[in-house]
């Protein structure tokens, strides 16, 4: 048996605030498994960080909250992901709906080729917004901090802004269709310093509002910024599982499992 | 949608909303009115297949043999194509010697030995610009300097060359697109071991790329085949004319199996349209001959070692 | 004990050195001939063409008719048709090859596109003789007569039968612009809950416009250049009026220069009508250089983005 699937320690979380329950997931791409038999829960209004070494399937998991890893061909998964106690994966749930409440904020940042306004309207607008799209750009825009330093240049093109803006304005986007949830890819590692703290201080904000979970690779980042922290780690069939999951402060400072320990002082990975 | 901390989402709620994805039937409309692009486009190469052949079935049924190896004649039922054939083939000729080599070397250089200069930026548009160039104007080039500045007069080799200048743009972007796809690594380890530039190029880039200049000149060559306005402008029979020696076509009149097309399908007569479309149906016999030939080898040679 | 070495151990042996230099020198000839024939088309047309403009009477050219055997040299009536063929042409090209085009692209499967791209190729590879036939023979009196009572020659058939020719190329040059577009665009729609149509109309398809503008242009360049469809079932043989009724016959200016060279339109003899044709030819060619110029200008403005 893999080390440390069964053994994963979680922490208890009232039922009422969960939002993401996984229950043995497994995820494959035709017939390689990337991530084993993964069990944990998200809490709601919290950021929650996976970390772990490359290569470890933090990004498939990450992908199958918002069912991203459809668009792959030959990708399926076993075991479940419940939301909010439905399965997502459920027949007859439309992945175009599970994505509108699920948002999802990748690596680099990849505004379209439109202006800064159409880039933050055009989630709304698809997904079939009556009401008044100004006010939700701006109010979308001042939730991901950027409001300040692009409201005079709304019509100008989105891939004009510096790195650290487009990945706001790519907050921004997500957050126009309401959701949740954001889920973020790595969002820090394309940016420089001060963008990525600047990216840190808004999630504290945002999770007043959205449950947030955070894939990096950055063990400080995970220290300084997440509530709770999930270690993943490759076993020897190079499929991703669950070594630990704790509240941040403890398992980076009173880790439960002998290999959490090694990876945070940087043992391994 | 769900807001996060006021309101708490019951199972039901979030349930009923996930699974409300109404049917998308402007996706679905959309998507066939794209398909349906697609399918026009396919159906009319079929609707003309069909009909060129039961046009030609009188020719093909009654006098196969006779229709390929006769003169061209005023009279429908003893007319044939084979000076077309004749003089096709000859045509090809003409430009498999003179624009594939000629072709593929312009090309080398300009993938492996020129540098990034405005000369060899000028040379690389203006290849561009040429292939662009309507195949009638270079007819009238043919005309101009063949013709009527050399003297050849209005002859075989005149269409000949007409048809290599035509072809050899073409051959250079194929031939240049085949060297591109060739990995740096595979120049950098001949060079490694000390090889020359040519010796590289030789030994290891152009076997590399062998398959896809192969399948690039093939598909030229078809394009080539099918060609008329310019040997129209060069003088290529568009008529009757006697013999079917090839020297003779060589110094004087000639023709090709698309200008047999030409002109006959300017004749209105039942019996002309039937000869039409048996010469269109070897034409594009041949023609598919040729692509599929190239697809094959490409599809065949794809496998990179 | 190795003797040390000296710089004529790093130099290449003679006889290597001149095979290669030779062998460049022959590349180079080689690339230099594209100038050469550039060049040559340029003389060739315009030494005619200058003849022509100096010895015509310039009233026959706005003359109202193209009647070379009269000396009548209208240009607008061969501009008239061309544009008018290339037109109807453009009008069926456009949504048939954008439309498969982004079919192929967006939302064909790995397999069907296996099957239907080398069939577009396949069309592709039709001779223009062949539609010219057919346009003569079966679009003309089996759809556009029946409908419109028009003369068996019309530009109608002629064009429509030009737009089946350049369809395949607006498709394939779209469809790769389309691939063209990096799939985190596409990634980043999904992510916010878009559906496969609102992402290929809304995001991919003006991420690639560059690229589709720049098929459009080619597609045009070679619809104005084609000379065997209208030559055969556009009619004008022997003159024509101007016109731009596409349901009458007409002359373009390909056709035009096919009718000269033939000798149809020949005067024994006239060295203008021999020069017309190159004065044709220039203004042709003009035509088809502004085009491509600024279709490569869109193509370089795709590849600056990416």
């Amino acid at each position: 048996m893999p080390e440390g699937s069964e053994a994963a320690t979680l922490p208890t979380l009232d039922p009422s605030d969960v939002v993401f329950d996984l229950e043995r997931l497994s995820c494959f791409y035709g017939s390689f498994r990337a991530v084993r038999e993964i069990s944990l829960q998200v809490p709601r209004n919290r950021i929650t960080a996976l970390i772990g070494p490359s290569g470890c399937g933090k990004s498939t998991l990450l992908r199958s909250f918002n069912r991203m890893n459809d668009l792959v061909e030959g990708a399926h998964i076993e075991g479940s992901v419940r939301y909010h106690g439905v399965d997502l994966y459920a027949d007859g749930i439309d992945p175009v709906e599970v994505r509108r409440r699920i948002g999802m904020v990748f690596q680099k940042p990849n505004p379209f080729p439109k202006s800064i306004y159409d880039n933050v309207a055009f989630g709304p607008r698809v997904a079939g917004y009556r009401g008044d799209m100004a006010e939700l750009v701006e109010r979308s825009l001042r939730r991901a901090a950027l409001w300040d330093e692009v409201k005079d240049k709304l019509r100008d093109p989105g891939t004009a802004l510096s790195g650290g803006q487009q990945q706001r304005l790519c907050i921004a986007r997500a957050i126009a269709v309401e959701p949740d949830v954001i889920l973020m890819d790595e969002p820090c590692s394309a940016l420089d310093p001060i963008a990525t703290l600047k990216i840190e201080e808004l999630m504290h904000e945002l999770k007043e509002n959205y449950t947030i979970v955070i894939v990096t690779h950055n063990m400080q980042q995970a220290a300084r910024a997440s509530d709770l922290t999930a270690f993943l780690t490759m076993g020897e069939d190079r499929a991703g599982h669950l070594v630990e999951m704790a509240p941040t402060e403890q398992l980076f400072t009173r880790p439960a499992n002998a290999l959490t320990e090694s990876y945070i002082t940087g043992r391994f990975g | 949608m769900a807001v996060g901390v006021q309101v708490l989402p019951t199972r039901e709620a979030v349930e009923a909303r996930l699974r409300s994805g109404r049917a998308d039937r402007l996706g679905a409309l959309i998507q066939g009115l794209l398909l349906a692009a697609l399918l026009i486009a396919l159906g009319v190469l079929l609707v003309l297949l069909a009909d060129v052949a039961s046009r030609a079935l009188p020719v093909f049924g009654e006098r196969s043999a006779e229709f390929l190896s006769a003169p061209l004649s005023a009279r429908p039922a003893r007319a044939g194509i084979v000076q077309g054939l004749i003089g096709s083939l000859a045509l090809m000729v003409f430009v498999v010697v003179l624009s594939l080599p000629l072709g593929i070397g312009a090309a080398v250089y300009l993938e492996e030995y020129a540098r990034d200069t405005r000369a060899t930026r000028l040379i690389r548009t203006n290849i561009r610009n040429l292939a662009g160039v309507p195949a009638i104007v270079y007819g009238l080039l043919g005309l101009a300097l063949f013709v009527t500045l050399l003297g050849m007069g209005r002859t075989l080799v005149a269409g000949g060359l007409t048809l290599a200048v035509l072809v050899l743009p073409i051959v250079v972007i194929t031939t240049s697109e085949a060297l591109r796809a060739v990995p740096g690594s595979i120049r950098e380890a001949a060079f490694g071991v000390g090889a020359t530039r040519w010796e590289t190029i030789r030994g290891h880039v152009l076997p590399y790329a062998a398959p896809g200049i192969l399948t690039g000149t093939i598909l030229s060559l078809g394009r080539a085949f099918g060609e008329t306005a310019p040997l129209v402008m060069v003088g290529a029979v568009v008529g009757t004319f006697n013999g079917v020696d090839l020297g003779a076509m060589m110094t004087g009149s000639y023709t090709s199996l698309p200008t047999i097309v030409y002109n006959w399908s300017r004749e209105p007569q039942d019996a002309f349209r039937a000869l039409t479309s048996a010469t269109i149906v070897v034409l594009l016999l041949v023609i598919l001959l040729v692509n599929a030939t190239a697809i094959f080898l490409r599809n065949r040679y794809d496998r990179r070692w | 004990m190795t003797t040390p070495l000296t710089s004529s151990d790093f130099q290449i042996a003679p006889q290597r050195r001149r095979r290669e230099q030779l062998v460049h020198a022959a590349f180079l000839a080689s690339a230099g001939l594209s100038i050469v024939i550039s060049v040559a088309i340029v003389v060739a047309l315009a030494g005619n063409a200058v003849s022509f403009l100096v010895n015509v009477d310039k009233s026959a050219l706005f003359a109202g008719g193209w009647f070379p055997r009269r000396g009548l040299y209208d240009i607008p009536t061969i501009v008239a048709g061309t544009l008018v063929i290339s037109v109807v042409a453009m009008l069926v090209a456009t949504p048939l090859g954008l439309g498969a085009g982004i079919y192929l692209a967006e939302y064909a499967s790995p397999r069907s596109r296996r099957i239907l791209k080398p069939i577009v190729e396949i069309l592709a590879s039709i001779p223009s003789v062949v539609l010219g036939f057919f346009a003569l023979t079966f679009i003309s009196p089996r759809l556009i007569q029946p409908l419109t009572g028009a003369p068996l020659s019309n530009m109608a058939s002629a064009g429509l039968a030009v737009g089946v020719l350049i369809t395949p190329l607006v498709a394939s040059v779209s469809e790769d612009a389309m691939h063209a577009v990096p799939g985190f665009l596409r990634e980043a729609a999904y992510g916010l809950g878009a559906r496969k149509r609102s992402t290929s109309l809304e995001i991919v398809f003006p991420a690639a416009i560059s690229g589709i503008v720049a098929a459009l242009l080619l597609a045009f360049s070679r619809a104005i250049g084609e000379t065997m469809v209208v030559s055969i079932a556009a009619g004008g043989t022997g003159g024509s009026l101007f016109q731009l009724n596409p349901l009458e016959p007409g002359q373009t200016m390909t056709a035009a220069m096919t009718a000269l060279a033939i000798g149809s339109d020949r005067v024994r003899g006239s060295a203008l009508t021999f020069e017309s044709l190159f004065f044709v030819g220039l203004l042709l060619f003009a035509a088809t250089l502004i085009l491509n110029v600024a279709s490569e200008a869109f193509v370089r403005r795709v590849r600056s983005r990416y």
